[in-house]
């Protein structure tokens, strides 16, 4: 959800207001449609402003992200600040929340999957089809070689061992119960989360 | 957390023992300064460090790491002597009363049904008598030596401030006066917080640290009241979500179980969890379990789960150890017996106890997949780095993929804050590259391997082929619809059980809330106890109303909270036996001569008489427990237990080492250190300026707290020739650190047991990848070895030894 876009047009019209009002007073009345062409737009006229909350600590404090399109057409995060609404911060954020603009756009984000052969000392470039080709390939051949059925009394057991999953700590909740269907629905039980430690 | 972030302004005293707030829950502890400032509440702060929260308290105590108990059990018993009771409370709302079998008793240490072989307890002792009519037995007047009270109150006596002081070397006037402090909470008009983190999670009897502030807390009556409660400071911002959700090895979302072996089909696997209260009239919410149960087999599976299978019972694993926690299955992979690992936004080599232990598992598994935004170490963990990773890389033949992921300004969803609020987030701006969704990748790799099982067929195959994907575009299921999914719905028309004729949710719809749950297949619901939080009166999550009528920080229309949107648990028990609040001037909910209502949803069935149904509903008991039965693997009461490794011996009982039911592996004994070869205490902790280690990618905090150091006294550096700044080896029975020594009066040498204890504090935000200085960690340090019932490692207490380092300083 943005915020209603009308504090951008807001802004946008009150700085050619300004100008155009100052312009008029200075006895230049006549110039004002011709100097609106050239008042340049507010920075934030193309920014989109985006409620979230912070991924790190579990005050889960709210905060509010500027975006604006790179030359590519995407949208990149120019700035973050604290919500001045959220009843848990108030706006306000601590030294790791007011520098999360560096971990959105941190030099080490990784781009494109990449896979290291066994005994290389190297990560090489892998296409997303052959990267989960490759994998969902190891998982059935481990699961077919060692999924146990039934124990030694004949029970039922339906599990699997010899792979593991560990889930993440800050991704949502959506995320989560979507891992927790395909771990779950593979009889995987070596499965643990970031609580842990 | 009980109460919410926003609910400790009404707090007359904060305890902080086990975290440090100030520092790495910095904005949560804004809230400590409002309620200082506006109510002129005190702080109290125990660390073995005089920490940025101990220099905003009103008193400070140190305490020597992994001691928690003696301290706390030591204050159970001055409150007992000293009258500081609240007795009300006590007497109607707790187990003071229950009597508890002849043969329980406690010695040497050591509850009754010690096996040593075993390293477990036969715990049939630690129970209640029960009548002939299947209720307890119970002794209102507390007379009865068999009385929980009173033994609690004979368990406790060792504990006098001469003992606390012996093993924790926290000087007895400074636990005397904290006591004192304390004790004025007892007052049903005042309240005291307990705020902790991983200072008490993380040792060998962390479950049991936490069980003694929240007995101490029952015994003031500050559970269930505003500015009271038992307030766990999770870590990172969705670790509560994720527990929720249950991605454990033993746990189904909502807090139900995995079955075991012992339980081959359902009925035996209900049995077991019938939950049938103990006292008469006791609402014994449990008994609901098969609602849940069926619903989250209905949403897993659909019509795949019958009735007549047992709901797909089959479906699900059956494990034959407690579980595989992230510890075992490192020790699995170690021995050579896994194969193929995924972590998901985790960073295992630098999170998980003895780092060289898990390079070395990591180098036996066949293949390895990391999803991250990330580069992570665990990638990265055959990559040599010279002294910061010394591998031998060529050796290494483990194939790594990693796959690039969104990080939380790119989705969309809803993360769980520590107090329990499910918070909703919206995309702000795009992935770099070819980044995707973990949802994304999660259901390629489902599909492909379902793919798979179709064509070639191969183990089990119905448990991937019936799972339940009707999801718009099956490749990328969407936030809004798993959110409904979870949330649950009704499929067939679910009618009121009371009235038949009544139609309470249409079939497709989506339930109010878990109370329409139903076991006989009618209803789906992913999670329980999150039904309601996307109804059909929308997303909840995301409601955004600030409004705070009652003024008291309720936030009731501010996103959505579970249960039922309930901000403080357990708080029917912040009224009294007529349901009048405790506390006149901080009403949350009173009985209103019919009906329960207040500024909160009633943690109680809303027309519950209050004399009658007692306000831990969760319980069979309908009260709370300051005696916990069979329920904890080390012990009905905590009694103290050292660390692994100690610089001293248990006092009570010198042939113990650690917890006596805590599980090591054979191969982790060895790599145990004694303190004539460590004679130093190490403990580690964060920084107000790093988070884990995913700030150290970030420049501006890479540049605040730019390199690895360690902390200890002027004391120990003045002993040991190390100077202030220089350089330091740090090395324990299982690997060694290079530091810069920072040399402070924040640490100060503590006497225990008659002898003088260092200790070393270890931060743990660097590593070897990111805008940082390469560095260390301490779990290149720590052993391996868990809490005896959740299997949360030792990082908080272990010995090392330290010694000025040769060659350059480390910057
Ligand atoms: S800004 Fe700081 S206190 Fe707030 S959630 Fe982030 S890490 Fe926690």
């Amino acid at each position: 959800m943005n915020i209603d876009l009308s504090r951008r047009g807001f802004l946008k019209l009150a700085g050619a207001g300004v100008a155009a009002t100052s312009l008029g007073a200075m006895g230049f009345g006549k110039a004002e449609a011709a100097e609106l062409a050239h008042v340049r737009d507010f920075k934030l006229a193309q920014t989109t402003e985006t409620r979230n909350t912070c991924p790190y600590c579990s005050v889960a404090c709210g905060i509010i992200i500027y975006a604006r399109p790179d030359d590519t057409g995407a949208r990149r995060v120019v700035h973050i600040e604290g919500d001045a609404d959220h009843p848990t911060n108030r706006g306000t954020l601590c030294p790791k929340g007011a520098a999360l603009k560096d971990f959105v756009n941190a030099e080490t984000r990784l781009t494109e999957p990449m896979v290291r052969r066994p005994g290389s000392d190297r990560f090489e470039p892998i296409s997303w089809d052959e990267a989960l080709d490759r994998i969902a390939r190891a998982i059935k051949d481990d699961r077919d070689a060692n999924f146990l059925a039934t124990n030694e009394l004949g029970v039922p057991v339906n599990r699997w061992t010899t792979t593991g999953f560990l889930a993440a700590s800050a991704t949502t909740n959506e995320t989560a119960w979507l891992t927790y269907k395909v771990v779950r629905s593979m009889g995987i039980v070596g499965f643990d989360n970031q609580a842990r430690v | 957390m009980t109460n919410s972030w926003t609910d400790i302004k009404n707090t007359d005293l904060v305890i902080v023992m086990g975290g440090n707030a100030a520092e790495a829950h910095p904005c949560g502890f804004k809230w400590v300064t409002e309620a200082k400032h506006h109510r002129g509440a005190k702080l109290i702060v125990v660390d073995p460090r005089f920490t940025r929260t101990a220099s905003v308290s009103d008193y400070y105590a140190p305490i020597r790491p992994g001691t928690d108990i003696a301290f706390l059990m030591g204050l159970i018993r001055y409150m007992i002597e000293n009258d500081r009771v609240q007795w009300e409370y006590v007497k109607a709302f707790t187990n003071a009363s229950f009597l508890v079998k002849e043969e329980f008793g406690w010695s040497d240490g050591l509850f009754t049904g010690y096996d040593e072989e075993k390293r477990d307890y036969d715990k049939s002792s630690w129970d209640y008598q029960i009548g002939p009519d299947g209720y307890m037995l119970t002794d209102p007047t507390l007379q009865h030596p068999r009385c929980v009270w009173n033994l609690l109150k004979a368990h406790v006596d060792v504990y006098t401030p001469e003992m606390v002081e012996r093993i924790t070397g926290t000087p007895q006037d400074r636990f005397l006066k904290i006591a004192e402090m304390i004790g004025e909470c007892s007052s049903p008009t005042k309240t005291m917080t307990s705020m902790y983190a991983l200072g008490w999670t993380q040792h060998s009897k962390g479950a049991q640290n936490i069980r003694g502030m929240a007995m101490l807390q029952l015994i003031l009556g500050n559970i269930g009241v505003p500015g009271g409660g038992m307030n766990a400071l999770r870590g990172h911002s969705n670790i509560q979500g994720l527990t929720d959700l249950g991605l454990m090895s033993n746990l189904i979302p909502g807090y139900l179980n995995i079955p075991t072996e012992k339980e081959p089909d359902w009925a035996t696997y209900m049995k077991s969890r019938a939950f049938k209260p103990l006292l008469p009239g006791q609402t014994s919410y449990w008994q609901n379990y098969p609602k849940f149960m069926v619903s989250f087999m209905k949403s897993m599976w659909g019509e795949a789960a019958q009735k007549d299978n047992d709901w797909a019972y089959h479906y699900l694993p059956k494990l034959d150890v407690p579980a595989y926690d992230m510890l075992r299955m490192f020790e699995l992979m170690d021995q050579g017996r896994v194969n193929l690992y995924f972590c998901q936004g985790f960073n295992p080599l630098l999170a998980l106890a003895n780092r060289n232990k898990n390079t070395s598992a990591l180098s036996k598994l066949k293949m390895l997949v990391v999803m991250d935004p990330l580069e992570t170490e665990t990638a990265r963990f055959w990559e040599n780095h010279g002294a910061y990773n010394d591998v031998d890389t060529a050796s290494i033949q483990t194939e790594v993929i990693q796959l690039p992921t969104s990080c939380f300004a790119e989705d969309e969803g809803a993360l769980v804050n520590s107090g329990r609020w499910l918070q909703w987030h919206w995309k702000a701006s795009d992935m770099p590259g070819q980044a995707k969704y973990d949802t994304w990748i999660m259901a390629q790799i489902f599909l492909r391997v379902r793919e798979l099982y179709r064509k070639e067929g191969g183990a089990f195959p119905d448990p991937i082929l019936n799972l339940t994907w009707d999801y718009a575009d099956e490749h990328e299921p969407s936030p809004d619809e798993l959110a409904r999914e979870m949330n649950g719905r009704a499929l067939a028309d679910v009618y009121d059980l009371a009235d038949k004729t009544k139609l309470l949710t249409a079939a497709g719809r989506q339930v109010k809330s878990f109370a329409e749950l139903r076991d006989d297949g009618t209803t789906a619901s992913g999670c329980w106890i999150y039904s309601g939080s996307y109804n059909e009166d929308g997303n909840n999550m995301a409601r955004r109303d600030n409004s705070d009528p009652s003024g008291m920080g309720v936030y009731s229309n501010w996103t959505w909270s579970w249960p039922l949107n309930r901000r403080t648990l357990y708080n029917r028990a912040s009224a009294d036996l007529q349901g009048q609040p405790w506390d006149p001037s901080r009403p949350i909910i009173a009985w209103n001569g019919e009906r329960w209502e207040g500024n909160d949803i009633p943690d109680i069935s809303p027309t519950a008489k209050p004399g009658e149904v007692m306000p831990f509903i969760m319980n069979q008991e309908g009260v709370s427990r300051l005696f916990s039965r069979g329920m904890m693997r080390d012990g009905p009461f905590p009694t103290h237990m050292e660390p692994f490794e100690s610089p001293v011996q248990n006092v009570f009982n010198d042939r113990m080492r650690g917890n006596p039911v805590a599980r090591v592996f054979a191969s982790d004994v060895e790599k145990m250190g004694t303190s004539d070869e460590f004679p130093f205490v190490a403990t580690s902790y964060r920084l107000t300026e790093h988070f884990h280690y995913w700030t150290k990618h970030n420049k501006v905090n890479a540049t605040l707290q730019p390199e690895f150091f360690v902390e200890i006294s002027e004391q120990l550096a003045a002993e040991k020739g190390i100077e202030r700044g220089g350089r330091v080896r740090v090395w324990s029975k299982r690997g060694e650190v290079w530091a810069k020594a920072l040399v402070t009066k924040r640490i100060k040498p503590m006497i225990c047991d008659g002898k003088t204890v260092h200790v070393v504090g270890i931060p743990l935000h660097w590593g070897f990848v990111g805008a940082a200085k390469k560095g260390w960690g301490p779990n290149s340090l720590t052993p391996f070895v868990g809490d005896a019932n959740i299997e949360t490692p030792e990082f908080k207490a272990f010995l090392v030894n330290i010694e000025p380092a040769v060659g350059e300083a480390v910057s």
